[in-house]
């Protein structure tokens, strides 16, 4: 029994700390914002050009002129800003944002990411993804495990990368893992899911790891 | 100098030539400048070079010059959501440069701002640096990327002056601004069009002197791609929710 995608969003929410400014990328990343702690100030930043934004609108309340960076329609809070796209990446390429919650293909134990493109496959563009991981102060990844029993955690990532030795974190179904992008420490499992075991996600993870001492 | 025109058409005359680079605003399909894409789809201009973030959906926006043939390739960070655009370029007959999304935005904003090339970290060790510049400031590897400067941007704004000060709304603000200072020649259609003076100039966003030609929209429909909405609980003490 490992996390569930709710599971996985509310572990990662544990990364959220008071006056946070974080993206969130599209898919479990865009749960966390159901576990973010009550009493916890944690804005919101959309790349398209908003800051601090609310949940879905009701119906009959949609602004087409009030998206999100998934083109979703969503609501303006007492918070809210609005700024350009050049602005919005000014925030993000300049370290101002604190925290990247993204998913991704595959993982490296150097902390390179690849989740943009599969050659030979209708490549849609990589959005503001190369961006963020460049430039946010910490890059939380959120995925599962293994894709078809294909590992995704890997020695070195065979996709073309989103960014090299950017990813601080990776949560997955079956446990966290830190990554010493900086000081070369490489990757190291710091958690595990309830019910899984060192001996399935040795099963499951090409890449090398150290295992913390409290598991 | 009279700024503004009757209409999309009158808007663009004289300005549209086959193989120009015309720059789009929008995100998505909010804040695009879909009054100014049906003009030059009636204009049959073709060949076209178009530097948006997207490329709208089959049969809005930008997708409307896709489904007529007019684009030859698209400056973009993400054309997801679009089968005619797949079809055109698994066919060879639509070419793509992907730009990372603040990338873009910058490229952009450095062409208006008189800058030819930037360093950023952005791409760095990935196939978008490859075959660029790159050095290393401060421990650090960064890709030169270059300004970019358009034959012609289109923009929506939400309010105008005559003068051509614009202002926009909410997040169809996006690449708006930076795309008004990158045309040669820019051309923005307004939902709202007033007189000088009754914008509160702490208030503009775009300066006039970016903008040679406005046209007025007071009806454009407005699209919206992810309708996405949270259900109405009843108030307190009804007990039921729809």
């Amino acid at each position: 029994m490992a996390w569930t995608r709710e599971q996985m969003a509310e572990r990662a929410a544990k990364e959220l700390r008071d006056g946070f400014y974080v993206n969130l990328g599209i898919g479990i990343p865009t749960l966390v914002s159901n576990y973010i702690p009550r009493g916890m100030s944690v804005q919101l930043q959309s790349e398209n050009g908003m800051l601090g934004f609310g949940p879905f609108p009701y119906e009959g309340e949609e602004d087409p002129d009030l998206i999100n960076a998934g083109k979703q329609t969503v609501t303006e809070i007492s918070t809210t800003s609005y700024f350009s796209s050049a602005d919005s990446f000014a925030m993000i390429r300049g370290g101002h944002i604190d925290l990247s919650i993204l998913g991704a293909m595959q993982v490296a134990e150097n902390g390179d990411l690849a989740n943009w493109m599969i050659p030979g496959k209708m490549v849609k563009g990589m959005g503001g993804a190369m961006d963020l991981v460049a430039g946010v102060k910490k890059v939380v990844v959120v995925m599962e495990h293994s894709a078809k029993n294909e590992p995704k955690l890997l020695k070195n990532c065979t996709l073309p990368l989103t960014g090299a030795g950017v990813v601080d974190m990776v949560i997955t179904d079956l446990g966290v893992f830190t990554i010493d992008k900086k000081g070369g420490g490489g990757m190291t499992l710091i958690e595990l899911a309830p019910g899984a075991t060192l001996d399935e996600i040795r099963a499951k993870t090409q890449a090398s790891y150290h295992i913390a001492n409290v598991l | 100098m009279q700024k503004v025109y009757p209409d999309p058409r009158a808007a663009l005359a004289g300005l549209l030539r086959d193989d120009m680079m015309i720059m789009a605003g929008g995100f998505g399909l909010c804040g695009i400048p879909e009054q100014l894409i049906l003009a030059i789809r009636d204009s049959g201009v073709k060949n076209l070079t178009v530097v948006s973030n997207n490329c709208g959906i089959d049969g809005v926006g930008l997708g409307i010059l896709l489904a007529s043939r007019q684009i030859k390739k698209m400056i973009s960070s993400y054309v997801g959501e679009n089968k005619t655009f797949a079809q055109q370029y698994l066919a060879g007959e639509l070419e793509i440069e992907f730009n990372p999304q603040g990338t873009l935005a910058e490229r952009i904003r450095a062409g208006g701002a008189g800058i030819p090339a930037f360093f950023t970290r952005t791409g760095a060790g990935t196939q978008i640096a490859e075959g660029k510049e790159q050095r290393e400031f401060d421990g650090n590897r960064y890709v030169m990327e270059r300004g970019l400067i358009a034959d012609l941007s289109i923009v929506h704004a939400w309010m105008a002056d005559t003068e051509g000060n614009l202002v926009y709304r909410k997040t169809a603000r996006n690449f708006n601004p930076m795309m008004a200072t990158a045309g040669k020649v820019t051309v923005a259609e307004v939902e709202h069009l007033m007189q000088p003076g009754q914008i509160n100039p702490d208030h503009i966003i775009t300066p006039g002197l970016y903008v040679q030609r406005l046209v007025h929209v007071p009806n454009a429909v407005k699209h919206i791609e992810q309708r996405t909405l949270r259900k109405r609980t009843a108030p307190a003490g009804t007990g039921e929710e729809v």
